[in-house]
């Protein structure tokens, strides 16, 4: 394939049969393999996206700053296309988050703001918003409640998909702004009406919930509960166990967000086999392992070593 | 009828500090109604009006109740019930939410949508 511009390739990314963890000939798994775009992830998607129509909006204009809570991808995505094009950018980001995610943030010219451990990415949004209100001339393109994000994954994510496998009959990705599952689960419903939207949460360690009190909370604005056919909760040692499936079985070296989403698409594929049932799942690899390295996951003896060092840390 | 249980950390003072606590019933809201009576108070930090509280999030064997029968959900023996917080977007971590005067608000809540397929 030939682009014009890096940019350019964003998308288009490759949808794989997982023929070995896949249950039987009649349900099969099949792979998003989002790593592929220009900065790894899936969320190069949104970025751009979001920026483009923000641009095409007059909100954002040459010499203007971009600023964005994230737990990475995002800003990772967001630097790269505000390199390219010439915008200042500050991401504002939870100090619990890998130390790859810093250095690929600082590469492409991010400043990082630190949010408090407390509060993870609730706090991350909080502190943004607080700064934003500091500086008005800065742009806040705001992930969780920016429908561009989830206008990506109608325009692309949604129609990819339906091109290569329109026998498409569930759709399974993680929940994070819950853009991917909003936008690409519309689109599909649309072109199939049966079809069944699965939603992979993560769900972490108490060391990591630890005080969060349960009258205040978070909920993405862009969440619309009415798209999903169901959401599952995925623990850490589940979503750990199938990343290294993944790897050993598959080949494929995944985030650990990817072997959530997994998680949930065997656990419908095991309940269709159990139905008679033929399906066609696909489930989003959100991005590739190289960022989660230093966890020490990968190479862990054993399962439970490899959760053991995930303890305390964001995932997803 | 046993079911486990597993309780959040800023919900273990009414449980002595147990992670998972064993209750019956046989859906969720009669779960809840057994564990007030061992566990005085925890039944109003979870539902409101006949209904789960906006910010709590409620899992049989990990699917969310909300896509089930909400807490009308029917549970089985050796069920595994878990209770979490809402987090923000898939990195949530410790403590404290997001503040809601700042504008976090959910316009789509998950407790205000059914799903009404």
């Amino acid at each position: 394939m030939r682009y014009d511009n890096p940019l350019a390739a964003v998308g288009h990314t490759p949808l794989v049969l997982l023929p070995r963890l896949s249950p039987s000939a009649d349900v099969r798994v099949w792979a998003k393999l989002e790593d592929r775009n220009p900065t790894g992830s899936i969320k190069d998607r949104p970025a751009l996206h979001m920026i483009e129509q923000a641009e095409k909006d007059g909100v954002l204009t040459p010499g203007r700053t971009i600023l964005e809570p994230t737990s990475g991808n995002t800003g990772i995505s967001l630097a790269m296309a505000a390199r390219l094009k010439g915008y200042r950018i500050v991401c504002v980001m939870p100090e619990n988050t890998s130390e790859e995610r810093r250095q690929l943030l600082a590469m492409w010219g991010a400043e990082i703001i630190s949010s408090p451990a407390a509060g993870g990415s609730n706090t991350a949004v909080r502190v943004a918003k607080e700064i934003a209100a500091e500086n008005p001339d800065w742009v806040m393109l705001y992930q969780y409640g920016n429908a561009a994000n989830t206008g990506a994954h109608y325009a692309t994510t949604g129609p990819e998909i339906y091109e290569d496998l329109p026998s498409v009959t569930h759709f399974v990705a993680g929940l994070g702004t819950t853009g991917t599952l909003m936008g690409a689960g519309r689109y599909l419903r649309e072109r199939s009406p049966g079809v069944k939207i699965v939603a992979a949460e993560p769900r972490y360690d108490d060391l990591v919930y630890g005080l969060r009190n349960l009258d205040e909370g978070f909920v993405p604005e862009l969440y619309d509960a009415s798209v999903l056919t169901t959401r599952y909760s995925v623990g850490s040692e589940d979503a750990v166990v199938r990343t290294r499936e993944l790897l050993s079985e598959e080949g494929i070296f995944a985030g650990i967000s990817s072997g959530a989403a997994l998680h949930a698409a065997l656990g419908v594929g095991r309940r269709a086999v159990r139905e008679g049932e033929s399906a066609d799942i696909v489930f989003v690899v959100a991005d590739g392992g190289w960022k989660y390295l230093s966890t020490g996951i990968y190479t862990a003896a054993t399962t439970e070593e490899a959760v053991a060092a995930l303890q305390g840390q964001l995932w997803a | 009828m046993a079911i486990q249980v597993r309780i959040p950390t800023i919900l273990r003072t009414y449980t002595d500090g147990e992670k998972t606590v064993e209750g019956s019933g046989a859906t969720i809201e009669e779960l809840f109604a057994d564990l007030e009576t061992r566990h005085g108070g925890i039944r109003e930090r979870l539902v409101d009006g006949g209904s789960l509280r906006r910010f709590v999030n409620v899992y049989l064997n990990d699917e969310d109740v909300r896509f089930l029968d909400g807490i009308s959900t029917k549970l089985s023996d050796g069920d595994t019930v878990t209770i979490l917080p809402a987090v923000a977007g898939g990195s949530a971590a410790a403590a404290r939410p997001a503040h809601r005067a700042s504008g976090t608000r959910g316009t789509h809540g998950m407790s205000s949508t059914r799903r009404t397929r």
